[in-house]
């Protein structure tokens, strides 16, 4: 039986670490500045956690093969165990658990420490049940006034924005968020509603929408191309469904975009949209 | 079910001589604290199961005040909150939950100094006091919605009649003890009854203490923070 | 062997069909009742967790036999998104509270707590009473919660066990947010009450009861993990209880706790209409921070008990006294202390201050060393012993490894930057599912197998335990492995369908093959409930002291006399896990048993090296 045992949970340390080892299915390819560090600290962590759950199991696994009670000795070692050990192991344990947690604010301190780079693109956000809303300034790179009672769902004014208001004439609002390649991106994250969360896989990044706050965040993104967006805080029925683009676009092609009026504007997001494919899985 | 009668057991009350190591002192049963043989009582009775109960209890209260304390604390810091005034009637009624601290002292005194007249009279001012204090509280309420502050509305206004609506609750809770403590209060001079009625005292009035405290905190929350 | 006692004023059992096994006062009725409650929740839970694995696996097919058992959730028997969201939230809710913490706490530390001190019964048997019933009315309500019927009849709240406002605030941002949110809150409310009234017994049998000779050190480790879970949930069940009045009165009473101003809800805004009025001045974070200061207390409550008894038959089974008996004891200790200062890491990314976040952070990676501690001193129990391979001893070397496999993942999650990825992706329900889930189900199995002697003076049938332990045993590693893989593709949780995402649909045969796995696991709890219904009545007999084992609970018959003692309250000498001691006549020796014959008898101080 002891032999049996051991032999399993060798098995199934074998067949969990290998699922992590093969990586066949593993985290999309990564497209922002941050990204990289936080692979690397990934990667440290895991195999850390890896060599520990291995340790651990075989250690295990060797315990009941190996004192399993064989009908040859007549009693157990009797022992309560000792204080050094016990020093030895906490210290090094501690050393190592606490050193993984500092060296993981590095990625955290640069991304939530900082206010973003002076020159960043602005977007602001608004999400609602099962929708997402990206507020573009538009040429003059100034956010035209929004007001919770302008909100009209029925109309399409999402946001609530002020038509009245000058700056909000070449404003934009479109349930795709466009940013520029390899600049800083900033965005003001507000919900309408309840909690969501906006969740870039290929971004490694989340932040959640909270009603009430204006959350502001930044991150570069580095690669252009299309990728999808995810609610990942649970919004409702359709919360499964709250699915949105975040397109990164040169430079130039980014330029032009924002610079359309409202009508040119939805049907060239079209257009991009089709123009750009979704990333091959890894 | 117990298939093993009483008297198959070895009865015998051995004394640990022989053995490394005498039973600590830590351990003490039920049986041990001398006197659980009275027939006249339960065998359970300790003073301490009262005074660790209570402090249980207590914990329990605190911990619940703590979180809307907290709760309040938060609000306050985020956004700025319309200015209310303190009615009148909650000075009164922290003055009447102090007084009647005292005089629950005083009657807690004059019970451990065996004069059991007064002790019952010190007891019945408490009680009264206690009543008196929910009363101003209520009418604290009617200053409220005489300024226009009702429950709904900003966080504040709720967190008046929250903190004293609760409170009154676990105030309510005080005062039942505080009976059952005046209708068992003929002690004689028996003397074990006299050390249960001690105890309960004793826990009763850390009980009416702390909501003292709680209130004195809560009213002071209320009165300078946000 | 003869056994000190000391006498005590006898009562007689009570008679009546009813005193006797419905309102008993006796606390090892009262556990068998927790017990039976749990088991009864378990069912519904695992159940719920089969429907939303159908659901996630095979989206879109047609189930008969669901239109018929919940038309209003499946109506023609495809399963609607907010019907899978609410067995989402019921299976969070009934698995937490009515199964996690009833059978560890109510159940076992019920039974066995008084009876391993040495005690007569719990400090306050009717007091014990009442928080089993006031437990089984949170059941109940809770159950009405998913068939209120009505208008969304079938359709508990779709929230999440979290219930994270204002999702959960406001009536009209959901089907099931209703009536049955209210519900879900009542019942909540109810069960902290049952669980307050629970841990008051708990701490004060524990401090003022303990028999002749039974210091703190030399109770049974399983002692003091009941003792320290009764201290969490003492510290932690208020601080659910006053969010919950807050939450209920932001739904009933138009305050506005957790509910900002301006909110534009299903095409009405804030106070513009009467079904919707008027909010203003709240904070969807303040009810985070007052369900995660009760939420993560709550893991331990779940697995402590489990760690408890698994130290217990890991000691009893290798034939040796536990390694550094004192050291689990700060471990158990360090564990529930710092549990209170960590709720921060469920919140990295829910808007709150980013160095608050750093601080959390590293608290909550400094929790994983007592637990280590713990892992290696299971360890050290097991070396050098001469393990017999009970299905009880099975279970508890299964909760090893799956507490190891489970707790160690929580280095990455805890980490603020991995959790910018990780948070709220499968690689979270995987990491708490094994430890806080699997693992103290495990500890929960070893303690039946264990203990079922002693409760109903039969064994179980152990070649039906023992295909119970190696299905289920692999059977949750293929279940939940697996889902880490998932979180790292990017997974979130709480989708009621993965066929809107591109990214998603490769994961498609690691979502059947989770559901396989969950399926199997889950019929083969049948062999599990037959094997303990069945040897209730016709299991081998069993002896007062089947497993040779060294605590007070195997002094006394099985099952226990009333009074658990037959009126002679044993008197204590020693450690509680003295096996193997060199020059004894046996391989153990029992607490009560005097005598200078053994070199040291006193557990604690042995650290002879």
């Amino acid at each position: 039986m002891g032999r049996v045992l051991a032999v399993i949970i060798w098995a199934l340390t074998l067949g969990s670490v290998s699922l992590f080892f093969v990586k066949k299915w593993w985290f999309p390819t990564a497209i922002s500045a941050h990204a990289p560090a936080l692979d690397r600290q990934f990667l440290i962590t895991i195999i850390v956690v890896g060599l520990a759950f291995t340790a651990a199991q075989i250690g295990l696994g060797w315990m009941v093969w190996k004192y399993r009670d064989t009908g040859n000795r007549a009693r157990a070692t009797y022992t309560h165990g000792s204080s050094r050990l016990e020093v030895i192991w906490t210290v090094i344990t501690a050393i190592i658990f606490i050193g993984l947690a500092v060296m993981g604010q590095s990625v955290w301190a640069s991304l939530h420490f900082n206010q973003a780079p002076a020159g960043s693109y602005q977007v602001g956000a608004v999400a609602q049940q099962f929708q997402w809303n990206f507020h573009y300034a538009g040429r003059d790179g100034v956010f035209g006034r929004t007001d919770p009672t302008l909100i009209d769902d029925s109309v399409l004014n999402f946001i609530g924005l002020d038509e009245a208001d000058a700056s909000a004439r070449d404003d934009a609002v479109h349930s795709v968020l466009a940013v520029p390649v390899g600049r800083p991106v900033e965005l003001f994250l507000r919900s309408k509603d309840v909690i969501h969360n906006f969740f870039v896989p290929q971004l490694r990044f989340k932040q959640d929408l909270v009603p009430g706050m204006v959350i502001r965040v930044h991150f570069t993104p580095l690669t252009v191309g299309k990728y999808e967006l995810a609610c990942a805080e649970l919004c409702g029925q359709l919360h499964f469904k709250m699915r949105s683009y975040m397109l990164v676009l040169p430079e130039e092609e980014h330029r032009e975009l924002i610079g359309l009026p409202q009508d040119q504007f939805q049907t060239r997001m079209t257009e991009l949209l089709a123009k750009y494919q979704l990333p091959a899985n890894n | 079910m117990a298939t093993r009668v009483t008297s198959t057991r070895p009865g015998t009350k051995k004394r640990p001589g022989g053995g490394p190591k005498p039973p600590g002192p830590n351990g003490k049963g039920p049986g041990s604290n001398g006197h659980g043989k009275s027939h006249d009582q339960s065998p359970r009775f300790s003073a301490a199961t009262y005074r660790i109960t209570i402090w249980v209890v207590l914990a329990a209260v605190v911990m619940m005040f703590a979180a809307l304390s907290s709760a309040f604390i938060i609000l306050a810091s985020s956004e700025m909150w319309q200015p209310i005034v303190m009615p009148r009637m909650f000075y009164l009624s922290t003055a009447i939950i102090v007084i009647s601290s005292l005089t629950f002292e005083f009657a807690k005194r004059s019970l451990q100094s065996g004069r059991e007249i007064v002790y019952q009279r010190w007891l019945k001012l408490t009680l009264v006091l206690g009543f008196v204090f929910l009363i101003t509280q209520l009418l604290g309420w009617r200053e409220l919605a005489a300024q226009g502050v009702y429950f709904q509305g900003q966080p504040r206004r709720s967190f008046f009649f929250i903190f004293t609506a609760l409170h009154a609750v676990h105030l309510v809770g005080g005062i039942i003890a505080l009976s059952h403590l005046m209708t068992r209060g003929r002690a004689y001079h028996d003397i074990y009854r006299v050390e249960r009625i001690e105890a309960s005292a004793s826990a009763i009035s850390l009980y009416w203490h702390t909501m003292d405290v709680l209130w004195i905190w809560l009213f002071s929350l209320l009165l300078f923070w946000g | 062997m003869s056994v000190d006692t000391h006498e005590v004023h006898r009562h007689p059992a009570p008679t009546g069909f009813i005193r006797k096994y419905i309102f008993s006062i006796d606390h090892k009725v009262i556990g068998i009742q927790y017990i039976m409650l749990a088991l009864a929740a378990v069912v519904v839970g695992m159940i719920m967790s089969v429907l939303m694995r159908m659901n996630l696996s095979w989206p879109g097919t047609n189930w008969p036999i669901l239109g018929t058992l919940f038309p209003g959730g499946a109506p023609g028997g495809m399963m609607n998104p907010e019907f899978y969201l609410s067995l989402v939230t019921m299976h969070g809710t009934i698995m937490v509270f009515f199964v996690l913490t009833t059978a560890p706490q109510g159940g076992f530390g019920n039974y066995f707590l008084p009876i391993q001190i040495g005690a007569e019964d719990m400090a306050f048997p009717y007091l014990n009473m009442l928080s089993f019933w006031v437990t089984f009315v949170g059941f109940v309500v809770i159950l009405a919660a998913i068939f209120y019927s009505g208008a969304e009849s079938t359709i508990g709240p779709i929230g999440g066990w979290t219930a994270y406002a204002p999702l959960s605030a406001l009536p009209n941002a959901g089907p099931g947010q209703g009536m049955g949110m209210n519900l879900w809150i009542i019942s909540i409310a109810i069960f902290c009450v049952g669980s307050l009234l629970g841990a008051l017994n708990f701490i004060t049998t524990l401090l003022n009861m303990r028999t002749r000779g039974m210091s703190l050190m030399r109770m049974p480790l399983t002692c003091w993990a009941w003792f320290t879970t009764a201290v969490l949930a003492l510290l932690s069940f208020p601080v659910l209880l006053g969010g919950g009045i807050l939450l209920l009165l932001d739904r009933t009473a138009g305050t506005s706790f957790f509910i900002p101003g301006g909110l534009y809800v299903t095409g009405v805004l804030s106070g513009t209409q009467e079904s919707f009025p008027l909010h203003t001045g709240g904070s969807p974070i303040l009810w985070q921070h007052l369900f995660w200061f009760f939420g993560h207390p709550e893991v331990y409550i779940a697995i402590l008990p489990g760690m408890g008894a698994t130290s217990h038959i890991l000691a009893t089974f290798a034939r040796k006294p536990v390694f550094g008996y004192r050291a689990m004891v700060f471990a158990i200790f360090a564990i529930g202390l710092l549990g209170f200062f960590v709720w921060g890491h469920h919140m990295f990314i829910s808007g709150m201050s980013p160095y608050s976040a750093m601080t959390f952070s590293i608290l909550t990676l400094s929790i994983g060393v007592p637990s280590a501690v713990k892992t290696f001193n299971w360890l050290g129990t097991l070396w050098g012993g001469r393990i017999r391979f009970t299905t009880a001893m099975l279970f508890a070397i299964g909760f090893v490894s799956l507490f190891v496999a489970g707790g160690i993942t929580g280095l990455v999650l805890g980490q603020t930057s991995l959790d910018l990825p990780m948070h709220d992706t499968y690689f979270v329900p995987a990491h708490f599912h094994l430890v806080m889930g699997v693992a103290s189900i495990f500890g929960m199995f070893a303690a039946t197998y264990f203990w079922f002697p002693k409760m109903f003076g039969r064994y179980m049938n152990e070649s039906i335990g023992k295909i119970h332990f190696w299905i289920t045993f692999i059977g949750v590693y293929c279940i939940f492995v697996p889902m880490h893989t998932m979180g790292i593709v990017g997974m979130p949780r709480r989708f009621a369908q993965f066929t809107e995402y591109e990214y998603l649909k490769e994961l498609h045969p690691l979502v059947v093959f989770v559901s396989i796995a969950a399926i199997i696991t889950v019929l083969v709890q049948v062999l599990f409930y037959f094997n303990l219904f069945w040897s209730i009545f016709k299991g081998k007999r069993a002896p007062e002291n089947p497993w040779d084992a060294t605590t007070l609970e195997w002094v006394t018959t099985s099952p226990p006399p009333h009074d658990n003692f037959a009126g002679h309250l044993p008197v204590v000498y020693r450690g509680p896990y003295e096996f193997a001691v060199p020059g004894a006549p046996n391989d153990f020796v029992m607490q009560t048993e005097p005598g200078a014959e053994v070199s040291s008898g006193n557990g604690h101080e042995g650290h002879k090296h």
